[in-house]
């Protein structure tokens, strides 16, 4: 292979005299962390919103949740991206949609609800399918001793829920911290955006994506481990994960 | 607002955006999925092998593609590739590879490890007294897997096969990031000529919306006559 390697080039000023090469990636990833945890808080908390009004006795509750995972499941994340982007300024009032161009970050802004809205759909899937999972004896005894809906939930089938879909939420998680690569479409300068301006300036093509790559599997490694100890945890006695 | 929305400028561009655009989606996602099938189903073999090395191996390439996010990936092979071909045909520079070519490589090599998983919980799936049957009749460890457990793993996964196709095929609008003329190219290119980025990106969601919608439908009537016959 005629290609010249160079990995001293992480230590070599970057030319956006923001540091050395190593600092541009380092940026990158904290931006990609940064996105993620800001598009994982949306995804949860509007998922669960959807996932519990899927299992609501209510039909309207039902098909509106359903149309809200179609939506959201059915278009390229990239697609939406582009449409929270590009379209929505352009189709709202012109007051609001000229206060969205202008809005600093608007990059960050829009991967970070983007990415958690997408994510949201799986999410709700999920709790769902976890709520889904309960025996049907848990709801009535709910109610049987006098807990209105909100409260059945709140304290029976909701703590029971999340702790039997942790492990499928873990991965939905890394998806989360992998999808915010797709913003470099938009001009979010996060770890595979900075891996790709650091080829672009320094021609070392093979050693920004190796960099990219070790860190990408490292931030894998440390959420995998965080998560086995939070399912250790919370973990239900009597259940095949429990203690 | 939608007062201006222009349906002229969607009707001029249909024929580029199916013709050109869409056609190279298709055929990507179609020979990416077969591609992916095949040697994600080599890949599930060699971690049931029951030999640790092939099994390490594979186990390895598994975790690391799907560690990784496909855009990084689509970066990676686009500049990798012209050194393997390189390395392979004994070129003196590293070759020009076409964009269909690279993408597809890329897309074969992604999808291979998530198809392997599920043809693993496919093969996993048929009892243990199936195979024992097999070579009780004395066929080989290939007449086996041929004939009798792989035709079933596949039959039991096929709606999870074609919900991880429609995956694809919504990812295949990633190589937007190579410029590459894809339905999702095709019209970011004339919404950018034309500065009709409302409509353009409207219809592309459109159209990747009530594909993917058919083909979800698809599999969930597939699954209820998979259902009914097991």
């Amino acid at each position: 292979m005629n290609y010249n390697w160079n990995w001293g080039i992480f230590f070599q000023p970057n030319p956006m005299g923001t540091g050395t090469y190593l600092d541009m990636l380092l940026a990158g990833l904290a931006l990609t962390l940064k996105t993620a945890a800001l598009a994982w808080v949306i995804a949860l908390i509007t998922g669960s919103i959807v996932g519990v009004m899927r299992t609501l006795p209510s039909k309207g509750a039902y098909w509106f949740g359903f149309a809200y995972v179609e939506f959201f499941r059915n278009m390229p994340l990239l697609v939406q991206l582009f449409l929270w982007f590009f379209v929505l300024p352009e189709i709202l009032p012109k007051a609001a949609g000229l206060w969205l161009k202008q809005l600093p970050n608007a990059p960050f802004w829009t991967a970070a609800i983007g990415v958690g809205l997408f994510m949201s759909a799986r999410v709700a899937v999920q709790l769902q399918a976890g709520i889904g999972s309960l025996p049907r004896g848990q709801k009535m005894a709910a109610t049987a001793l006098g807990l209105t809906t909100v409260q059945g939930y709140r304290y029976v089938l909701l703590p029971m829920a999340f702790r039997i879909i942790l492990p499928p939420l873990t991965s939905e998680f890394l998806n989360t911290i992998k999808n915010t690569a797709v913003a470099i479409t938009i001009g979010l300068l996060e770890l595979t955006g900075q891996a790709r301006s650091m080829q672009e300036f320094s021609f070392q093509v093979f050693e920004a994506f190796t960099a990219a790559t070790i860190l990408y599997l490292l931030v894998n490694a440390v959420v995998v481990t965080a998560m086995r100890f939070l399912e250790r945890w919370v973990a239900i006695p009597g259940y095949i994960t429990g203690k | 607002m939608l007062g201006s929305f222009d349906f002229d400028v969607i009707r001029r561009a249909l024929p580029y955006l199916f013709y050109e655009g869409m056609t190279f989606t298709l055929t990507l996602t179609a020979l990416a999925a077969l591609g992916g099938l095949v040697f994600g189903t080599a890949l599930a073999l060699m971690r049931l092998s029951g030999l640790k090395l092939l099994g390490r191996i594979a186990g390895l390439y598994v975790d690391f593609m799907r560690s990784l996010p496909l855009v990084l990936v689509i970066f990676w092979f686009y500049f990798l590739v012209p050194y393997i071909g390189q390395w392979l045909t004994g070129a003196s520079r590293p070759i020009s590879v076409g964009a269909f070519a690279s993408s597809l490589i890329t897309f074969i090599m992604f999808e291979a490890a998530y198809f392997s998983e599920i043809m693993r919980a496919g093969i996993q799936s048929i009892s243990r007294g199936q195979p024992a049957a097999a070579s009780a009749l004395g066929l080989t460890y290939a007449q086996t897997m041929r004939y009798v457990v792989l035709p079933q793993a596949f039959r039991n996964m096929l709606p999870v096969l074609i919900t991880q196709t429609i995956v694809l095929f919504q990812d295949t609008s990633l190589v937007y990031v190579l410029s590459i003329t894809d339905f999702l190219g095709a019209a970011s290119k004339v919404a950018q000529r034309d500065g009709r980025l409302v409509e353009m990106y409207l219809f592309a969601a459109v159209v990747y919306f009530t594909i993917s919608c058919i083909a979800s439908f698809g599999v969930r009537r597939l699954q209820a006559r998979i259902a009914i016959i097991r």
